[in-house]
């Protein structure tokens, strides 16, 4: 149940299928005082470009672990990565990635442009660019009437809304999400779910998301991977049957409780394996 | 009529004249007791027969009372900063200006040296280790006993006039811009630093567009107590220097010739100048702080 693939090489030739990660038998081990934590354990997974790929799992499994593999900010202690071809240390020295956090990380001394200045500043992007780009994603987000304020004036959804424009602005190939919208109410959450899309949609991007909410990566998706605590490890990997255009209205289909069905009883069979 | 009593007590302004008034009756009464024996004793040695109208009289009018009351400090005060030319030896407002000077330069040369000896130190593991305890122990060896040294070995190098001074003021303010500048350079936020790294920013980036801003809470409280303490070093750079003019040279001339209403005189100036002082980096920080949106 340890190795999965996510599809063969062939599986849509209707579009181009160009691998964005790929993840070979990885696994993390911390060390910590009380042993051994396995945070991860034989990973295999493959992402190609254009994909919406949803972690999804209980607290522990592993999913911003696996993120933070792919961004570089944690190091495998065993196995492969490769991220758009390269190392995931290249990738980020590249800068091909944007991350959004699970908070918005502004940076509370800086406007909402300023903000999103910040990485094309330290890419040493001109500023003409600079000023196009954050115009051009701030309205991406809602967010044009409300660059010159600073963040503590935004509601928690708007800085979140904000952090994503500010992603965008580098314009990366790949966007990792760590539970972006997780501490957001429901109504924010549904409605930032559908910008997300639509903005997916647009751009074309390759998107890594993790979440725990069943709802919002079968909403989300094009695959969802299954994820297990202790070790943390994929078991399974869903290829989503439902259109690549979706709508709210969607979530009151059949094919949409099919399949979070399906990802409920993934997540309780490995429970009774517990 | 009772609520607005009632409101009227619960003000802040209320309180803090209940608080006066209560340090004006303790200081008037204290002075009684200790100018009273003074002026009974100068009463019994004309050998005539005096009075308790006199000695209360007496005890707040002497010219030199162990305790001079509020009004003769007052009285003093306004001579010296009112009815003088700021040119005149007699003048608070010379000598304030003299202390001024080499606090401003000492405060600002030390807070330079201690966001230097931060970045250092933050930066680098091994000036963590060698300096910080060099740093703490410089604090500890009293600043009366540096004072002179400096004075001296400054002057054989023909440095004299504000500049010991400044230096004694610096020794005395780069401490609290140090350890404050240290904690905040380390206080960025976890999820900015990765956020940066994300980003590729190279260390420069990371200090200047990050750990720079993060640690400007900091530094300000810093400022403030190292402003104080380079006002406290100039003063005490005055006493063994043998200076002319200072707020310092002030307080020792008129110990030595028992001047204490000009003692407390001085004494008072160097508290609203060390108010005032403080007051104006509390300004700066709202200004810096509000315009970057950092409230507080």
């Amino acid at each position: 149940m340890h190795a999965v693939k996510l599809q063969p090489e062939t599986s849509s030739p209707t579009k181009p299928h160009r691998l964005m990660i790929g993840i070979d038998d990885l696994s993390l081990v911390f060390e910590t005082n009380d042993g051994p934590v396995h945070a991860l354990s034989h990973i295999n997974l493959d992402i190609h470009q254009g994909d919406f790929v949803s972690f999804i799992g209980p607290s522990g499994c592993g999913k911003t672990t696996l993120l933070r593999v792919i961004a570089d900010l944690e190091q495998q202690t065993s196995g492969t990565i490769h991220v758009g071809g390269t190392s995931p240390q290249d990738a980020r020295l590249n800068r091909l990635y944007g991350y959004v956090f699970q908070a918005p990380a502004l940076f509370p001394w800086r406007t909402i442009a300023s903000n999103c200045a910040l990485p094309m500043e330290i890419s040493a992007q001109p500023k003409s660019h600079r000023q196009a780009q954050i115009d051009k994603y701030l309205t991406m987000v809602g967010l044009q009437d409300f660059k010159h304020k600073f963040p503590w004036q935004l509601s928690g959804g708007m800085q979140q809304r904000a952090s994503i424009a500010r992603a965008l602005c580098l314009e990366p190939e790949l966007l990792l999400m760590d539970e972006p919208f997780g501490a957001l109410d429901e109504i924010t959450r549904d409605h930032l779910n559908m910008e997300l899309l639509k903005i997916w949609k647009a751009t074309g991007k390759t998107l890594v998301f993790v979440t725990h909410s069943i709802p919002e990566a079968v909403l989300l998706s094009t695959h969802i991977v299954v994820m297990s605590p202790r070790p943390g490890r994929i078991i399974k990997v869903i290829e989503s049957p439902l259109p690549r255009d979706k709508t709210l209205a969607l979530r009151d289909s059949e094919a949409f409780h099919a399949l979070a069905a399906e990802i409920r009883q993934a997540l309780a069979s490995d429970h009774q394996i517990d | 009529m009772k609520q607005q009593l009632k409101s009227l007590t619960q003000t802040q302004g209320f309180a803090v004249l209940t608080l006066v008034l209560g340090i004006l009756v303790i200081w008037y009464i204290a002075a009684l007791l200790m100018n009273g024996n003074q002026m009974i004793n100068m009463l019994e040695r004309t050998g005539q027969s005096w009075t308790y109208i006199q000695v209360l009289q007496g005890a707040y009018s002497i010219q030199r009372p162990p305790l001079p009351v509020p009004h003769q400090v007052a009285m003093e005060l306004y001579q010296s900063v009112f009815n003088q030319a700021v040119t005149s030896r007699r003048s608070l407002v010379y000598h304030s200006m003299i202390t001024l000077e080499s606090t401003l330069l000492g405060f600002a040369l030390g807070s330079l040296l201690g966001i230097l000896i931060a970045v250092g130190i933050v930066h680098n593991r091994t000036l963590d280790a060698s300096l910080m305890p060099w740093v703490i122990a410089s604090q500890t060896v009293p600043i009366l006993a540096i004072a002179p040294i400096v004075v001296v070995v400054l002057g054989s190098m023909n440095l004299t006039g504000v500049l010991p001074k400044a230096m004694i003021s610096m020794y005395l303010s780069f401490f609290p811009v140090v350890i404050g500048m240290v904690k905040g350079l380390r206080s960025a936020d976890k999820l900015h630093t990765e956020l940066m790294i994300t980003y590729n920013a190279s260390a420069q980036q990371m200090f200047w567009k990050l750990r720079w801003f993060s640690a400007q809470p900091y530094l300000f409280a810093s400022l403030k107590i190292a402003i104080s303490a380079a006002l406290v070093g100039a003063i005490v750079a005055e006493l063994p220097t043998g200076a002319q003019g200072g707020l310092g040279a002030r307080l020792l001339s008129g110990s030595y010739y028992g001047q204490t209403v000009q003692i407390w005189a001085a004494l008072v100036i160097s508290a609203l100048l060390g108010w005032a002082l403080i007051t104006l980096v509390g300004m700066a920080e709202r200004l810096v702080l509000n315009r970057r949106g950092l409230r507080g």
